[in-house]
């Protein structure tokens, strides 16, 4: 458990936050120049507090200097030590649970490079590598991504899926794309100027229609935690089971047996008040209408309960009016098979 | 082996490389030192301390060798300190060439360093840090490494500023054959006297050779510490 209160004034930015995050993931979101790395930075003790906490486990660590705080940090630019070789920069903090943390990350055949030889993702994971056999106990992540490209992104994003299910390090992520933050995150921490926004589950925060205008209308959705049932050749499709019912994905997703979490965008859920039936729209689940937010520029964002689980659907005013929709009325989401993307 | 160089002028050509060496090896960690508190640091005075370490640069070397005169000289706040205390005298000896030049090379040594220390990203040092390495350690392991070929570049400059050094020395430590005449002054020496021409040209080749031989040794140095 990580709980911060960072008072700072920085330049032109006056941080000021103050959040928990539990175990897990938990992404630090926002747009740029919102303090999402002064954040970070504090965490680690690179930059002194005006005032405020840091505390890691009840343990209070504000007053220590970054070398006594046992934070790993991985930075943007990777920052690898250029005049040793990648096993050189693996060890200089330490050399905890070394081969594993090697085979985890795949760095088996890079150990004799120099870091001007590695690729950007190459990089990105020696530096994840050399922040975790310090042992930290917390570990965080600057937009590890973001200087890639979209094919080494792809190359890095599974190491991160394997480094959040498998270490016991809570890791701090600061990203500002939300379809990054929805595949990786548990917890979510949005932050605009130098404030919290708002702290929460992902899957809570994603789908709260207040939120939109912070997390943007084209990200805003819920994220669905669903189960892998199996796999049909013939069409070649993944049968998933949510818990308000059967989806299907085009595509081969995951083995059978795992949880995956499907975002589901606002913008791609329809409702219909009856059950449909002969729809090119495959996926139908029947939802209760929770809340209605009118967004002022003519569409309505509609909090919807799929059997406990959160969604949200984004449909213009004049449709709302017309279904005379209302809270707790029964309805049904279709979500088209294609919009589901993990 | 005399390379058509008389005894006191070989004396003076080893003499020159001994007060060189010793000047370049004392002043070089206090060059880093003050170069990493100049690049790295901010705090109240920097400018003086700035402004003191350049000072021998555009000061008259006369001046700066009458200064030490009085600072150092026997007399002085702390030459008079160190001949009661410790009973060294540096005033027309030796090793009072070898603070003269030291402290004639200082600056450019200091700006050599300084340069190589500003090109080191701070960000390394910050990851170092994250690592849990100490500010020691940073600097052995981190800091130090990366700006070898600006060290390097500093010791020779010093070194040659050092072998060339004339005015301050002269004028602290005089010309005395044997214990203060460097190849600067042993020249100086010979020109007024008629017919020492060939002695002359002499030790203006030694000259151009020394300082030519340390541009290659560190150039060659450069070039290992880049290719690691």
């Amino acid at each position: 458990m990580i709980d911060v209160a960072l008072h700072q004034r920085l330049g032109d930015l006056t941080l000021d936050v103050a959040f928990e995050a539990p175990a897990g993931l938990t992404a630090i979101f926002g747009p740029s120049g919102a303090g999402k790395t002064s954040i970070l930075r504090a965490i680690a003790g690179l930059t002194s507090l005006q005032s405020g906490h840091v505390r890691l486990d009840g343990q209070e660590l504000s007053h220590l200097p970054p070398q006594a705080r046992k934070i790993g940090y991985v930075f943007q630019d990777a920052r690898l030590f250029p005049h040793m070789t990648v096993e050189q920069n693996l060890a200089y903090g330490g050399s905890h649970d070394r081969d594993r943390i090697i085979e985890m990350l795949g760095l088996g055949n890079l150990l004799n490079r120099r870091p001007a030889n590695l690729s950007g993702g190459e990089a990105q994971r020696v530096a994840i590598g050399r922040a975790l056999m310090r042992a930290p106990q917390l570990l965080l992540l600057d937009e590890p991504l973001a200087s890639l490209d979209a094919a080494r992104k792809a190359e890095v994003m599974p190491y991160l899926e394997r480094l959040r299910d498998t270490a016991k390090v809570p890791i701090l992520y600061v990203s500002h794309d939300m379809a990054e933050v929805a595949r990786l995150a548990t917890t979510l921490v949005l932050v605009r100027d130098g404030r919290l926004v708002q702290a929460g589950p992902l899957e809570t925060l994603l789908s709260t229609p207040a939120l939109i205008p912070e997390l943007g209308a084209s990200v805003a959705g819920a994220v669905l935690p669903v189960q892998v049932t199996d796999f049909d050749p013939a069409d070649h499709m993944t049968n998933v089971q949510a818990k308000a019912g059967r989806l299907m994905i085009p595509g081969q997703i995951g083995t059978v047996g795992e949880t995956l979490r499907l975002r589901i965008p606002a913008r791609d859920v329809i409702l219909s008040d009856v059950a449909p039936t002969r729809l090119s729209a495959l996926n139908s689940l029947a939802v209760t209408i929770q809340s209605l937010t009118d967004t002022h520029d003519g569409y309505v964002d509609v909090a919807l309960d799929a059997a406990g689980d959160p969604l949200l659907a984004r449909i213009t005013r004049r449709s709302a009016r017309q279904m005379d929709l209302k809270p707790v009325q029964g309805i049904f989401a279709i979500i088209k098979a294609t919009a589901v993307n993990r | 082996m005399t390379l058509g160089l008389d005894a006191a002028a070989w004396t003076a050509v080893l003499l020159s490389l001994r007060v060189a060496l010793v000047a370049t090896l004392c002043a070089l960690p206090l060059a880093i030192w003050v170069a990493h508190v100049l690049a790295r640091r901010e705090f109240w005075g920097k400018q003086v301390l700035n402004g003191l370490v350049h000072l021998p640069l555009v000061l008259p070397p006369v001046v700066t060798g009458y200064l030490l005169l009085v600072v150092f000289g026997g007399n002085g706040v702390i030459g008079g300190w160190l001949a009661q205390t410790f009973g060294i005298t540096l005033a027309f000896r030796w090793t009072g060439a070898a603070l003269a030049a030291a402290i004639m090379a200082f600056p450019l040594m200091v700006r050599a360093v300084r340069l190589g220390i500003e090109a080191v990203d701070p960000g390394l040092e910050e990851a170092a840090a994250t690592l849990g390495a100490s500010r020691m350690r940073i600097f052995a392991t981190v800091t130090l490494p990366l700006i070898a070929p600006g060290v390097l570049a500093g010791a020779v400059l010093g070194f040659a500023k050092a072998l060339g050094e004339f005015g301050a020395t002269i004028t602290f430590v005089a010309a005395i054959p044997g214990q203060t005449q460097t190849i600067p002054s042993a020249i100086y020496g010979l020109l007024q006297v008629p017919g020492q021409e060939g002695a002359v040209v002499a030790l203006v080749i030694v000259s151009i050779v020394l300082a030519m031989g340390a541009l290659i040794a560190s150039e060659w140095l450069a070039r290992r510490v880049r290719a690691r």
